[in-house]
């Protein structure tokens, strides 16, 4: 009892379907706060579906359907009169590719204080600035906040976006495969940052890079045509894979 | 090799094709134009009285000259005494001249009716307050009896500010174009208020609210009904609502503003819907998700992000559905009610730029000033409608500057 309790994240039985398309079968993970979990395996096996879930991302798409238990800070979240809008300023979401507004800097990252009612400039202007600099942008855009955020480059775009994602304080955040438009500098840049922010969020992270993950992450889980093969830590995952598949897929015999 | 090089040829072609074809169709365009304000501009220096024709007075009258509505009234009766127009006292005798027929007999005018100018200026003589309207080809030659009242030009402000549309008065034909301008306004005015955001409301609905299904149905079905030729339209608001307005709002006429600003909204909201609509669904579902995952409802999603990403696009069907509005003919011909005069509220008849150029051009005789005042009026349409689309350009501009988009 006491150990789920640390669990921030936990699914149960988890059977998603695009339609007819049963696109995640049979999951089970738990996940403790303040960690950084990696998501791996070949595409199309359902990484980015299992993501979406946690802040029904995929409620977007016409003809889902989910089965199973999705637990976020023990909240079933699929429950019958969840305020989804509530459950996304917890669970933050950054995406494969950079997408800021047509707005300025300062606009992108205030956005989410804006729908949430905040109005007070101060108050405002602060938690952008200390949003910036925890995305490590801070000091690269301070003098031009209210520039259009698509002058800036891709990899300062995308701190952009997880900037705006940690401005309303979430307790998660996802990241779908957030370095994969990015050259090396920015990659190595955006993977410090998860590092930092590991101290204050939980995060959830999918990568093709296996360097990546077994560098950033503490917990590693392996996808395989919708089945999470195998999920433990990531020392473990890397170094005495239990399952072939894990093994193969790690060592590049496969896929 | 050779391959390749007849592909580069190919290439080289088409490009040339699209290149000539693109000039063609500028050279078309600005010949267009051109033409369109060199017929419209040979009314500004026109004499006002009708062409062929001059107005005589007794010499010893001191009004050397008339303005073209003073000539109507006269010519009208609204007008008796010199009095009224700045001269010295004394009963107007308008004379046209068929009249002279009338106090003279045939032989009178000797052979070819060489004695005719003669006559005329006997007449005028007789009639200290004569004004006489005669053909220049029988006046008769200004002398110490006879005065012809030097011709006024008309004047872009006779034509801008002038209240009265008769084209066909004689002697001075009337080219107030102030009824019309209004008339345009009033209509195209009430249809466009009654038509953004009923159309922008169906975009936005099909584009972010309704389901597939209902959108997979309305769409094809919204831009069916924008190629329906306006005579349909026309002929819907003849039938239904022209009586319909008449009864319920206990109107002597039912074809009145009103009728026309209601048709010409019917007709401009399936372009605005499908080019708003198009403007809405070409926004990337990534803005959308970007939104929402931050915890914006979908309201604030639509009116934060999706509307602000499609501006260019919404304006773009603003602009085409107020074109729709101010340039559309036919259908305001049939419902408007065509009353070239002032209008004063949305229940009067009224006419618009267009239905008086689709109603008169044929007509007008090609050399003469209705004709070009037509054309005026064309380029005052084309003003217009350059006006509402340089107003779009800029109102984006600024947006774009001052957000740095
Ligand atoms: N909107 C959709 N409708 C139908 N099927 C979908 C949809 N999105 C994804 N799928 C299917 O679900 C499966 C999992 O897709 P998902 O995007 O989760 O893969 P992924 O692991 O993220 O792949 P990648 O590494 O390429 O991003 C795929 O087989 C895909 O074809
Ligand atoms: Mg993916």
């Amino acid at each position: 009892m006491k150990s789920t309790n640390n669990k921030i994240i936990s699914a149960k039985h988890i059977n998603f379907f695009y339609k007819e398309f049963h696109a995640l079968k049979d999951i089970n993970l738990e996940i403790s706060s303040q960690s950084v979990t990696a998501f791996i395996g070949p595409s199309g096996c359902g990484k980015s579906t299992f993501l979406r879930l946690f802040n029904r991302m995929n409620d977007l798409i016409h003809g889902t359907r989910i089965e199973g238990l999705c637990l976020v800070e023990g909240e079933n979240i699929y429950a019958k009169g969840v305020d989804t809008d509530r459950l996304r300023k917890k669970v933050g979401m950054v995406f494969q590719k950079p997408n800021p507004f047509p707005k300025t800097i300062f606009e992108n990252v205030a956005y989410g204080l804006r729908v949430n009612g905040m109005g007070d400039k101060q108050f405002i202007s602060q938690r952008v600035e200390t949003s910036l600099r925890s995305a490590a942008l801070w000091e690269e855009v301070k003098d031009k906040l209210h520039k259009s955020a698509y002058a800036l480059s891709g990899g300062q775009q995308q701190r952009l976006c997880i900037a705006r994602a940690l401005a309303v304080e979430p307790s998660i955040l996802l990241m779908d495969e957030p370095a994969s438009a990015l050259d090396p500098i920015s990659t190595a840049r955006i993977e410090e940052l998860i590092v930092r922010l590991k101290q204050n969020y939980t995060i959830l992270i999918v990568t093709h890079n296996m360097q990546q993950a077994s560098r950033i992450s503490d917990q590693t889980g392996f996808f395989m045509m919708g089945e999470l093969v195998e999920f433990g830590s990531t020392k473990q995952i890397f170094t005495a894979p239990e399952r072939e598949q894990t093994y193969n897929y790690i060592s590049g015999h496969f896929g | 090799m050779l391959a390749k090089r007849c592909n580069k040829l190919r290439e080289r072609i088409v490009e040339r094709i699209f290149s000539v074809s693109g000039a063609i169709t500028t050279i078309a365009i600005v010949l267009i134009v051109v033409f369109l304000f060199r017929e419209g501009f040979g009314l500004f220096g026109s004499s006002t009285i009708e062409n062929g024709y001059s107005l005589f007075v007794n010499a010893k009258n001191d009004i050397s000259s008339l303005s073209p509505t003073d000539t109507k009234r006269i010519f009208d009766g609204e007008i008796t005494d010199w009095r009224d127009v700045g001269g010295k006292a004394g009963e107007i005798k308008v004379f046209r001249f068929d009249e002279i027929f009338n106090l003279y007999s045939e032989d009178a005018f000797g052979d070819n009716y060489a004695l005719l100018p003669d006559k005329l200026a006997e007449v005028i003589d007789n009639n200290p307050t004569i004004i006489a309207f005669l053909p220049d080809k029988y006046a008769p030659k200004p002398s110490s009896v006879v005065k012809r009242l030097t011709d006024r030009r008309i004047t872009a402000a006779d034509f801008v500010l002038g209240t009265q549309w008769l084209p066909t008065a004689t002697p001075s034909p009337l080219y107030g174009m102030l009824p019309l301008i209004l008339g345009t306004l009033l209509v195209s005015l009430f249809a466009v208020i009654l038509a953004l955001p009923l159309g922008l409301g169906v975009a936005v609905y099909l584009s972010e609210l309704s389901d597939n299904r209902i959108r997979r149905i309305m769409k094809p079905a919204v831009e069916l009904l924008a190629g329906i030729p306006s005579v349909v339209y026309g002929f819907f608001g003849l039938a239904v609502l022209v009586p319909l307005v008449q009864r319920t709002f206990a109107l002597p006429v039912g074809e009145t503003a009103f009728s026309a600003g209601i048709v010409l909204a019917i007709m401009a909201l399936p372009t605005i819907i499908s080019v708003a609509e198009d403007a809405l669904r070409s926004i990337s579902p990534a803005m959308r998700e970007a939104s929402l995952a931050l915890g914006a409802t979908k309201w604030q999603t639509i009116y934060r992000v999706v509307i602000p990403c499609a501006k260019s696009g919404l304006l773009a069907a603003i602009v085409l559905g107020i074109g729709r509005a101010v340039g559309e003919t036919m259908a305001v011909l049939m419902v408007s009610g065509n009353a070239a005069v002032m209008p004063h509220s949305l229940f009067e008849s009224v006419r618009t730029i267009p239905a008086t150029i689709a109603a008169e051009l044929g007509e007008a005789p090609s050399d003469g000033t209705h004709y070009q005042a037509l054309f005026m009026l064309g380029c005052i349409l084309f003003i217009f409608t350059s006006i509402v689309s340089i107003a779009a350009e800029i109102i984006t501009k600024k947006h774009h500057t001052s957000k740095e988009l």
